[in-house]
């Protein structure tokens, strides 16, 4: 009788409770309607060039982008691409091992009232926005290189990957200690039962066993670096060329859209091909993404 | 605390709808937009117009000539800022898109300079010259291929081409004037951002080139003068002869509507040819309408 | 009686030099941030001033203030942190107390994955794309700060969903095992006792939002505007534009002045995350838990 009441209870849930479930399920399924939504607003943008005159030979392997020419009109992307990775990878470099070291320290040897510090001044580091980033490349690293080394520019590979290097190391260290975080104590306990030493746990048994987390680390610090815009657009001198040394102007695909949207008449072919670079920089990124979370929750089982 | 902030969560959102639905009727707005090498002396203006006609704002930004003149099309703007003339084909569009008139108003005179860092020992050059090192199919790349000239601080006496971004109605004058109507650029120049950030680095780059319009010089790099070819003589870029068009890369400066002039339009128009915009025009280092 | 030998001695020693190389590394990073700051200071202290902070840019730009890229600065944030607030919260209930481990909820995971990396200038072209163009909002405060308000979402998620997931599942028990609903739980319960991590969320974005550049670009935001923006469907100026346009177009700007810009926005973001910093401890410590 008693479980009766109670049952008949239950399903006679107020309208309002059902109303702010449904607005909590709706509000849960947001982020999948903002991805979609991102990937379907570019490409709808950008679909009269590429069901219309997108070459796919010119757009992947060209190094001419000239979309203003008066000669021969060209959309090849290569030059740009090379900018982007060359400016990346030089600033994981910099930027992985020393954002791993870091996250060892903070994670292991660190003394625990340290921790707290440290961990705040990260935080205070990745709060530095990318735009005084970028002047920082302007005013302060340009005359620095080019009184270092003697070079002609001090706007070049080097620049923006120190910069790149700075912005991105608050991120592979949190997520790196996360990951060092998530091994279990069980781990250390039995390692420092056979006795081993802290330097020998962190790199004998941590290392082996947070290794798919702090390769997610990385990987998350190469889309940092990817996906940054400002600070590239300042620092990297906006060349178009096929790099020769670190010390060369190059440009970046992020770049090249932040500096050409406004020109272009919306709905002309300009606009059309810098949204089909907006789809390449999301198609790119999205895979380092798939890839960072199929390392930390495919691969790791067994942690 | 917590709850606190939650609580001051409602109101604040509530405010700030309200503010939201009181919309600005006091100022009309008058959007500008456009060129970079007239955006500093449209946001001029544009401060001294507000103290003339105080119920009338507006409001300024740069983006390039291509921007501006985009943005006519596209009806989002009232007046297109350009340092080029405006081509056919996008006066063409923009008569489409509003079934109306593209109306120009010639607002000053600009002479394009070019420029060197000061310890580069060239006083002046051909348009040819420059056509070498900046075009598509010149060979220069050394400042030796420039009558022998040796620059000291240059390593390995390179030029680095400083240029702008191809929404700017500079690059593409200097592109039309310079290089000729069927030459491109030669990709690899440093394509930077603005006026201030070619002066800043050409003034700490001793091998390097760069061209902007003449309100923009500084006196932290070298003006050189132009020669129309080896036999003429070389002409600095002066507002004198920016006037007398006797400088061979001058030109005009344009505002670019659509349509019959609506009366808060013609009020500024009107303005801008007073002895007060005057006065802000020469102070920008370009030249006024006479 | 047990003596170390002279491996066990040399591993100690290795150990301690591996132990300074590390924590030497640590500080490093932390070093040109604090020279970077430092000559920020230096270069534009001498042009802050109350005037400095309070006036309109005058003389083209070349004198006077930041005041309207403060105001815009301040509208942008405040609109992008109502929007994107209460949506990141359902959807951090959502992940918390609803979602069953299945297919979805690791598509809405890797979603919010993607969403934190996608280079702020593909949010700015969606911005532009879907509130500009599509929903018609021209370029306005309000479709810079929905812009804002995307990218911001999965802070705001994080953070919320750590907070709630950190509240123990006793409590939660406790209520349902006395006849609350689940919703009722959430909200007298869980919702009270994870007010910390979303307020540290909110700060995140606020920070965050402060700094951003390229997002706003298309979407709203003005070199110079004569006039502080009045309702959400103005355009605005913003600290972090201003002092890209005064360090790249504007001749003339003395040097003190674009520091000074950098200075004062730099500042209002450590700001912020001091105030998130010292929220924190005094949430901690009145942890019922």
């Amino acid at each position: 009788m008693e479980t009766q009441s109670i049952r008949s209870k239950r399903s006679v849930r107020p309208r309002s409770e059902r109303v702010i479930e449904g607005l909590i399920k709706a509000g849960g399924m947001s982020s999948i309607l903002f991805i979609a939504g991102i990937l379907l607003f570019i490409l709808k943008e950008s679909s009269g060039y590429i069901f219309g005159s997108f070459n796919f030979v010119e757009f992947f392997t060209s190094g001419e982008w000239n979309p203003a020419s008066v000669e021969k009109i060209e959309y090849g992307t290569l030059a740009l691409l090379a900018g982007t990775l060359s400016v990346t990878m030089l600033s994981m470099v910099f930027a992985v091992p020393i954002g791993l070291a870091c996250a060892f320290y903070i994670s292991e040897f660190c003394p625990p009232q340290l921790r707290e510090t440290y961990k705040i001044l990260i935080e205070f580091l990745a709060a530095i926005p990318s735009v005084v980033w970028g002047f920082i490349a302007v005013v302060i690293v340009n005359p620095l290189l080019i009184n270092s080394f003697g070079v002609a520019t001090g706007l070049n590979i080097l620049n923006a990957a120190l910069i790149l290097s700075l912005m991105s190391l608050p991120l592979i260290v949190s997520i790196g200690e996360d990951a060092l975080r998530a091994v279990p104590e069980s781990y250390r306990e039995a390692a420092e039962g056979l006795g081993a030493t802290k330097w020998e746990i962190a790199t004998r048994v941590l290392l082996p066993a947070a290794k798919n987390g702090l390769m997610a680390a990385a990987l998350l610090g190469v889309g940092r670096a990817l996906g940054e815009t400002m600070a590239v657009l300042m620092a990297t001198g906006h060349s178009i060329r096929f790099p020769s040394s670190v010390f060369d102007p190059v440009r970046t695909l992020t770049a090249t859209i932040a500096a050409e949207l406004g020109e272009s008449p919306k709905g002309g072919e300009h606009y059309q091909v810098l949204f089909a670079l907006g789809l390449y920089l999301f198609i790119l990124s999205f895979a380092i993404n798939i890839l960072a979370d199929w390392l930390v929750r495919g691969r790791g089982k067994k942690v | 605390m917590g709850k606190l902030i939650i609580k001051l969560y409602h109101p604040a959102a509530l405010l700030l709808l309200l503010i939201s639905c009181q919309r600005s009727g006091q100022h009309t707005i008058i959007q500008n937009k456009g060129s970079d090498t007239l955006v500093n002396l449209a946001q001029m203006w544009a401060e001294e117009y507000s103290k003339v006609e105080p119920t009338v704002a507006l409001a300024v930004s740069g983006g390039g000539s291509g921007t501006g003149i985009a943005a006519l099309i596209n009806g989002t703007v009232d007046i297109a800022n350009s340092s080029r003339r405006i081509k056919n084909q996008e006066k063409h569009d923009a008569e489409k898109f509003h079934q109306a008139a593209v109306q120009e108003h010639i607002v000053g005179y600009d002479a394009l300079a070019v420029f060197v860092h000061p310890k580069n020992p060239i006083d002046g050059m051909t348009i040819e010259e420059i056509g070498c090192i900046y075009g598509k199919r010149g060979k220069c790349n050394y400042w030796s291929d420039i009558r022998g000239t040796v620059v000291p601080g240059c390593k390995d006496n390179q030029i680095i081409r400083i240029s702008r971004q191809s929404n700017s109605g500079t690059y593409q004058y200097f592109r039309d004037a310079i290089l000729g109507p069927t030459q491109d650029f030669r990709l690899g120049s440093m394509d930077l951002n603005g006026s201030r950030e070619g002066i800043d680095m050409v003034a700490q780059t001793p091998c390097s080139i760069g061209y902007t319009g003449m309100g923009y010089l500084s006196n932290h790099v070298k003006t050189i003068c132009i020669a129309k070819d080896s036999q003429s003589q070389c002409i600095a870029p002066t507002p004198a002869n920016a006037l007398d068009r006797s400088y061979p890369i001058a030109r005009e400066l344009f505002m670019y509507t659509v349509g019959p002039l609506k009366s808060d339009l013609k009020k500024f128009f009107d303005w801008i040819k007073t002895d007060a915009a005057k006065k802000l025009t020469i102070q920008s280092g370009f030249v006024p309408v006479p | 009686m047990y003596a170390p030998n002279q491996q066990l001695i040399n591993k100690n020693i290795r150990e301690e030099r591996f132990k300074s190389i590390l924590s030497f590394l640590t500080v490093i990073i932390f070093f040109p941030a604090l020279m970077i700051i430092l000559w920020l200071l230096i270069k534009g202290g001498p042009a802050l001033s109350w005037e400095f902070i309070f006036s309109s840019p005058t003389k083209g730009m070349t004198a006077g203030g930041i005041f309207p890229a403060i105001v815009g600065t301040l509208w942008l944030v405040g609109l992008c942190v109502i929007i994107s607030c209460p949506l990141g919260v359902l959807a951090a209930i959502y992940l918390s107390e609803y979602a069953k481990d299945n297919h979805t909820t690791r598509i809405i995971r890797l979603c919010i994955l993607n969403l934190a990396g996608v280079p702020s200038i593909v949010h700015a072209l969606f911005g532009l794309g879907a509130f500009v163009l599509f929903l018609r909002m021209g370029t306005s405060i309000l479709a810079a700060s929905c812009t804002l308000a995307v990218m911001n979402l999965p802070v705001i998620i994080t953070s919320t969903l750590e907070s709630l997931q950190a509240v123990p599942r006793s409590f939660r028990e406790a209520s349902w095992s006395v006849g609350a609903s689940k919703l009722q739980t959430i909200r007298h319960i869980v919702l009270p006792n994870s007010i910390p991590g979303i307020l540290t969320g909110m700060v995140f974005a606020v920070s965050r939002a402060a700094g951003e550049t390229a997002a706003i670009l298309f979407t709203g935001v003005a070199f110079y505007l004569p006039f502080l923006p009045m309702n959400v469907f103005d355009q605005c100026m913003s600290l972090s534009m201003h002092l890209f346009t005064i360090s790249t177009q504007v001749v003339g700007v003395p040097d003190s002045y674009s520091y000074a810009t950098a200075l004062v926005l730099i500042s209002m973001v450590l700001v912020v995350n001091t105030l998130s910093v010292a929220m924190r401890w005094y949430f901690r410590s009145r942890r019922k838990w």
